[in-house]
């Protein structure tokens, strides 16, 4: 007989580590499932690797990093079932969740599923982006946390959004040699977010924060070049050179890590495959499990919370983890409907002041549209298959009529990422030349298994 | 490619990559520790034979797959590295070096 827990928790970031230290208060039997090897998820990556082996790198992340440390030791404190190093691969309509561990596959049931999966750095796709040398800023952030590493040589870090900022002050203050910023957005985009300036001022420190990081960067004299267009990497074996626009004039740098950014979107893989309705955000380009106000999607005894629901920050996400276990501890008979109501205020009190400023960010930080369908026919869109541009053109000349059809046609998606990094933009592809909307063209169907199983794991699967 | 911060109280240890042996850190992982070492690239793409390294970092783009210990396709980001850890590059590439 495989273990049967009242609640499963995948992924153990702020809304995961959170959710399972309201559901213990309940005497709720919880199992907590995330694929990297500690808690932390990416705000909180490696907290307590880094603050006992790198204590140079845990002082420069600073206090917003050091929070985690806060959450990471009340969750070891208060004694909750962990498993590190579990991927999980598929969750069954019965809820048996199976996961990797250790090269085996292991089940466990469930009475309630939690998804605190998080999100990921939106794919830049551009000429060149496959080369090494070529990633995301926010992924070098979380090279940092998780490895105490920086990119050595001469960084360029090219796009927009918080994130972008951020990553760029703390490499300053790692002494990486950044040659430039390059910015996608212009004034326009100024414009359009400043009818959003007074309610974003109920969270001030937000944007002050944000004015901290453009200063630190400014003060340490790298240039920031905005509004570029055509961004372009290149090299033989390697990253070597960043081509673009900037007012007309085409400039380029000699490099060796060029770090892109255009916002954060939601990991979907999990509630995709397990049916829950998705909704679009117009705004920032992305889908997400549709959710009620305490987190519940549209299939029962499934619940999601933090940035996997709808991109809102670390904060945000922890007190979400607190009002879905309230609710999931309703529902299993622990607490009465007045207990839950009473327990959730001070977190949607909190919600409340960190979405103030959501609006101001997602008007000012558009996706850039050279990244949602990129216009160089040889930019190459799935990493895994090398599906480019052109091609996904193509085949929609050629009669691929939704995105089902187009893994058919140019095997794109079906690779070891499983889409991960190319259906966001397969489906701008689609619909940008169908005369469609990326809402109506949709999104890859979610299949098992979601990670690379061997047939012998398969063959093999334990229950624990 | 990489460099590391100084780290005071993180442990020197041995791995193996491709039989050579390199220094790692403890609690550092794979991947970075590989690109630490002047390592060039993780993986070789299987349709063009391209070189990748790690895009993400965080899981989703599955550029740092690797073997480790003789068990294939691991994604080496997520995985910190053991003393004498052997790690190789899958066998589909063409006798590309690092």
């Amino acid at each position: 007989m495989k273990q049967i827990y009242d609640l499963v928790i995948i992924g153990a970031g702020a809304a995961g580590m959170a959710a399972a230290l309201e559901a213990k208060k309940y005497q709720i039997s919880v199992l907590v499932l995330d694929e990297q090897s500690e808690v932390g998820g990416q705000i909180y990556r490696s907290v307590r690797t880094t603050q006992n082996l790198r204590p140079e790198t845990y002082e420069l992340l600073g206090a917003d990093y050091q929070h985690g440390q806060t959450l990471e030791n009340a969750f070891r404190k208060a004694g909750i079932e962990f498993l590190s190093g579990a991927a999980v691969w598929q969750v069954d309509p019965d809820r048996a969740v199976h996961f990797l561990r250790n090269g085996k596959s292991l089940q466990v049931g469930v009475r309630r599923l939690l998804v605190a999966t998080g999100a990921m750095e939106r794919p830049v796709p551009i000429p060149g982006w496959t080369l090494p040398g070529v990633m995301g800023a926010a992924a070098a952030d979380v090279l940092l946390k998780s490895s105490g590493a920086v990119p050595s040589g001469r960084v360029v870090l090219s796009g927009s959004g918080p994130l972008l900022w951020l990553a760029a002050s703390r490499l300053v203050e790692a002494e990486v040699e950044i040659l430039a910023i390059l910015e996608t957005i212009n004034f326009s985009s100024y414009l359009k977010a400043l009818p959003y300036l007074p309610q974003a001022l109920r969270a001030v420190e937000y944007l002050l924060k944000g004015l901290r990081l453009k200063r630190q960067v400014s003060r340490a004299g790298i240039p920031v070049f905005s509004g570029i267009q055509n961004l372009r990497a290149e090299g033989t074996q390697r990253l070597e050179t960043v081509c673009f626009t900037h007012r007309g004039q085409s400039r380029k740098f000699e490099l060796e890590t060029l770090l892109l950014h255009e916002g954060i979107v939601p990991n979907t893989q999990l509630t995709r495959q397990l049916g829950c309705e998705h909704s679009w955000n117009k705004l920032q380009r992305y889908w997400h499990p549709l959710l009620d106000e305490w987190g519940n999607t549209s299939v029962e005894g499934v619940a999601v919370a933090g940035d996997g629901g709808i991109v809102a920050g670390a904060l945000t996400a922890e007190a979400s983890g607190h009002l879905a276990a309230l609710e999931i501890a309703c529902q299993l008979g622990a607490i009465t409907k007045n207990q839950r109501d009473s327990a959730s205020k001070s977190y949607r009190k909190a919600i409340r002041h960190h979405q103030a400023v959501r609006p101001f960010l997602e008007h000012l930080y558009p996706p850039n549209p050279e990244t949602l369908v990129p216009p160089d026919d040889a930019t190459l869109v799935c990493r895994c298959e090398e599906v480019s541009a052109a091609q996904i053109r193509q085949a929609v000349e050629w009669g691929a009529l939704d995105l089902s059809q187009m893994k058919a046609f140019t095997r794109c998606g079906m690779g070891p990422c499983q889409g991960r990094m190319c259906a966001l933009t397969v489906a701008e592809i689609v619909a940008n030349t169908q005369g469609k909307s990326a809402q109506e063209v949709g999104f890859f169907r979610g299949r098992p298994p979601l990670k690379p199983i061997t047939l012998g794991q398969l063959a093999g699967i334990a229950e624990c | 490619m990489l460099k590391r911060i100084q780290s005071s109280k993180s442990k020197k240890i041995t791995i193996f990559f491709e039989e050579k042996q390199i220094a790692a850190y403890e609690g550092e992982s794979v991947a970075a520790a590989l690109l630490c070492s002047g390592v060039k690239h993780i993986r070789t793409a299987p349709v063009s034979g391209t070189s990748r390294a790690p895009y993400c970092w965080m899981g989703v783009c599955f550029e740092c797959l690797l073997e480790i210990d003789g068990q294939p396709n691991l994604q080496s980001c997520l995985i910190p590295v053991q003393e004498g850890m052997k790690i190789r590059r899958h066998a589909l590439n063409d006798g590309d070096s690092a």
